[in-house]
Formats: structure tokens, sequence, C-alpha cells
């Protein structure tokens, strides 16, 4: 029965068109989705699609090429960093030690000049110094005769004024002193130095 | 069982009242425009119109404004492009296949959207299951591949190549060149059409049968037999999805053989 309907159903009284040939309708119908749908896919699916991807690849291989030549420069960017760097440590190093020198230089030059200036100083004290004992030796020379004799003159009773012998005693123990004084300056100009 | 056997019979059981199976009348709904004309649109012709505007209304969506960066409807689309074009027309055609991409690729996306209106909701059949869709198309693959064929090598050699297979001894081409032509020129296209043809109308037959029984056993059996309404749908469900696989599938062998068939006509030795 199923056979029979396959083969079509003509044989039985035509109230059943067989599953085999095609209606006509069915052939219109059909074939002009068909032929609407090949069209769009030939005409405007596929061309877009292969456009879209081929578009696609480009930019893709592009992208690529791009990044690698940023690469590159980057690359060349860190050896030229690099290189600058070495430079300038090795100039810095050396900068550091010319200051090194430098100072060294400056110090001991100032130190020099430091010590000069002590000198001359410590020099000029001591001639100020000097000038002013004799100074003051000459006036404790005067000073101290005059004491001496006025004490003497009172111990002994009787005036030991300007005359001749009294001043030679007076000279004579002045001299004396002196000795005594030159030994004691020779002491604290050794002490100062030290 | 042997009630169920029966239901594959038509009209083995409907006289005493009960199951009504399905018969091929399914695939002959009546007129409802146009009767009696070449013109004549049936349930079946709206729904190739539907399916058709729905394919076009889709790829027309998706590469309207296609982007560098594809998104939604154009990502999908390009993915369903993308992969019938490399399986099937890089696969078999190579470099040769960009001027075949478009039949090939609308091929199998008519077929595939013809298919799968066999399991929509409200749809429930599809146009691949009245022979005059198969048969358009495997007439277009057809005239493609002889087309192709007789274009490249002339009508003589291409006709010649296809029905004496180099490497035979010569008395073995009285048996072979006769099979040799009707399977080439008369067989490919009737077995494109019936393969689809037959694959459709099973699938909706067994959809039908299986969904049909269900609602027979729920609402019409007595007492235990409503039980088998459960079996019956699980089958109907099992079914619905087989024919995704089907709709599938038999889209890309139809797409797949039609790209075979015009690479046979390219290549220079058969």
């Amino acid at each position: 029965m199923i056979l029979g309907q396959l083969l079509g159903a003509a044989a039985e009284g035509g109230e059943q068109p067989s599953i085999l040939f095609p209606a006509i309708y069915d052939i219109i119908w059909g074939g002009l989705s068909f032929t609407i749908v090949m069209l769009l896919f030939w005409r405007f699916v596929l061309p877009r699609f292969s456009a879209v991807v081929a578009e696609r690849s480009e930019k893709i291989a592009g992208g690529i090429q791009r990044a690698e030549q940023l690469q590159d420069e980057a690359a060349a960017a860190l050896a030229q960093y690099r290189a600058q760097l070495h430079d300038a440590r090795a100039e810095a190093a050396r900068i550091r030690s010319q200051a090194e020198a430098d100072r060294e230089a400056i110090l001991d030059q100032a130190r020099r000049e430091a010590a000069e200036v002590a000198a001359a100083i410590a020099t000029q004290a001591q001639a100020a110094l000097a000038l002013e004992r004799t100074k003051v030796i000459a006036e404790l020379r005067g000073e101290v005769g005059a004491i001496a004799l006025d004490l003497a003159g009172r111990i002994v009773g009787e005036a030991m004024s300007d005359d001749a012998r009294a001043r030679a005693v007076i000279d004579r123990f002045i001299d004396g002193l002196a000795e005594v004084s030159s030994v004691a300056d020779a002491g604290a100009v050794a002490q100062d130095r030290a | 069982m042997i009630a169920t056997l029966s239901w594959l019979l038509p009209a083995a059981t409907s006289e005493d009242g009960g199951f009504t199976p399905p018969t091929v009348g399914e695939f002959f709904p009546g007129a409802l425009f146009f009767a009696n004309t070449p013109f004549a649109i049936t349930r079946i012709n709206l729904i190739m119109m539907l399916m058709a505007g729905l394919l076009c209304l889709f790829m027309v969506v998706a590469f309207r404004k296609p982007a560098l960066v594809p998104r939604g409807i154009q990502n999908l689309g390009e993915m369903m492009v993308d992969f019938v074009y490399k399986s099937i027309v890089e696969e078999i055609l190579g470099a040769n296949g960009k001027r075949f991409a478009g039949f090939l690729v609308g091929l199998f996306f008519f077929i595939f959207f013809f298919n799968i209106a066999g399991i929509l909701p409200l749809i429930h059949i599809s146009p691949s299951s009245v022979i005059a869709v198969p048969m358009v198309m495997a007439v277009a693959v057809w005239v493609v591949f002889n087309y192709v064929g007789i274009r490249k090598h002339g009508l003589g050699h291409y006709i010649a190549m296809n029905v004496f297979p180099p490497g035979v001894p010569k008395p073995i081409y009285l048996f072979i060149t006769p099979i040799e032509f009707i399977s080439t020129f008369l067989l490919r296209p009737i077995t494109l059409t019936i393969r689809l043809l037959a694959n459709m109308m099973s699938g909706h037959l067994l959809l039908v049968l299986f969904f049909s029984a269900t609602w027979f056993f729920l609402l019409e059996s007595d007492g235990l037999l409503k039980i088998f309404a459960v079996p019956s749908f699980l089958m109907g469900f099992a079914f619905t999805l087989f024919e995704i696989l089907v709709s599938l599938l038999q889209a890309y062998i139809f797409a797949l053989l039609a790209a075979v068939y015009i690479q046979g006509s390219l290549s220079e030795e058969h």
C-alpha cells in the first residue's frame, strides 16, 4: 500500500498525487525561493563575507608587522639608552674622582694658607710682645731704679740723689736683674711655641 | 506491539474509529490561493516563502554593514558562512572554490532553512519533503556541474572523460561506459533528490506518528493505556532532536556532493 502511494496513486483513482511527481506550483514557488536565495548568496552574502574576511586578515597581518616594527624600535631605543647610561656612569665616576682630587687640593691649599697666616700672626704677636717688653723693661728700669733708690735712701737715711756713685750702684743692680729676666723670657717664649 | 506496527500501514486501523496514522496526504495540503492554477499556493508553499524570507532577512541583517570586529548577528552569520565555506568549498574545491562559493554556501543554507522548518513550532513540515524542492536543487546542481565541465573541457572531451575512465582494458568499456554514463548524468540528480526527500519525509512522518499517538493515548484511550502517552511523547521528543541533526546533515551532504561533482568536472583526469 505504501509502495502504491510512492509510485503514484493515480492508479487508485487519482485522489492523491504521487510523491514522486512534483506539482507544478511546488516547482514554481520552490524554484522562485531557491532562485532568490541563490542570487542573494551569489551577489550579496559571499562577496561581503570574502571582503570582510580579507580585510580582517590584512588588518591582522598589518598589525603584526607594525608590532614587530615597534618592537625593533623599542629594542634599539633600549640599546641606545643602555649605552648612554653606561657613558653617564663613566662620566659620573670621572667627575667624582676629579672632585675628590680637587677637594684634596683645595683642603691642602687652605691648610697651607691657614698655617701661613697663623705663623704670620704669631710672628707679629711675638714682635709686638717683644717691643712691649722692651718698653716695659725700659720703663720699669727707670721706675724700679727710682723706687730702689728711694727705698735705699730711706733705709740708709741719706738721700742718694743724682750723684755718680749712686747711679753706678743702681745700674749694676738693674743689670743683675736684667740677666735674671732674660732667662725667664727665654723660658716663656719656648712655652708659647709649644 | 502488533497494534503499533499496524499504524505504520496507512488506513489500516482508521475504519474502527480508533487511531488514524499519518499518510502521505500530509505532503499534499490543499491550495489556499489560486487553486487549480499553476500558481496555486498551499500551506507548504507559504512555508517556502516564509523560510526563504527568513533566510534572506537573516543574511541581509548579518552582512548589511560588515564590521571588522563582528558582533551579534554578523558574528553568527559569519561563523555559519565560514563553517560552510571552510568545510565544503575550501575542503573540496580548494583555490578553485571561490567561483562556486555563493552557489554552494547558498545551497547549504537554503536546504538547512527548509529542512529545519520540519521541527519549528506551528510550521512542523519541511518544504524539502515535497519532491519539487529537492528536484529543483538537484537539477540546478546537475546544470552547474555539467556546464562547468563542458566549459572547461569541451562537450566531447567532457563526456569522454566521464564515460571512459582511463586504465581499463578496452573490452571492459562495453560494460563500464553505459554504467558510468547512467551514474554520472542520470543517477546523480536522482540520488540527490531522493536522499533529501526521503530523509525529510520519513522524519516528518515519524514526528506526526509519535505525537499523534501521544495525543491518542492521552485523550482517547482507556485507563492504563494512557500511560503509553509517556514513551510515545519521549520518542517524539527524541526524534525532534534527531531531526535537527538530520536537517544539518542533509544540507551538508547535499552541498558537499554538489562540490564533489563540480570538482569532478574541473579535474583533468577522472
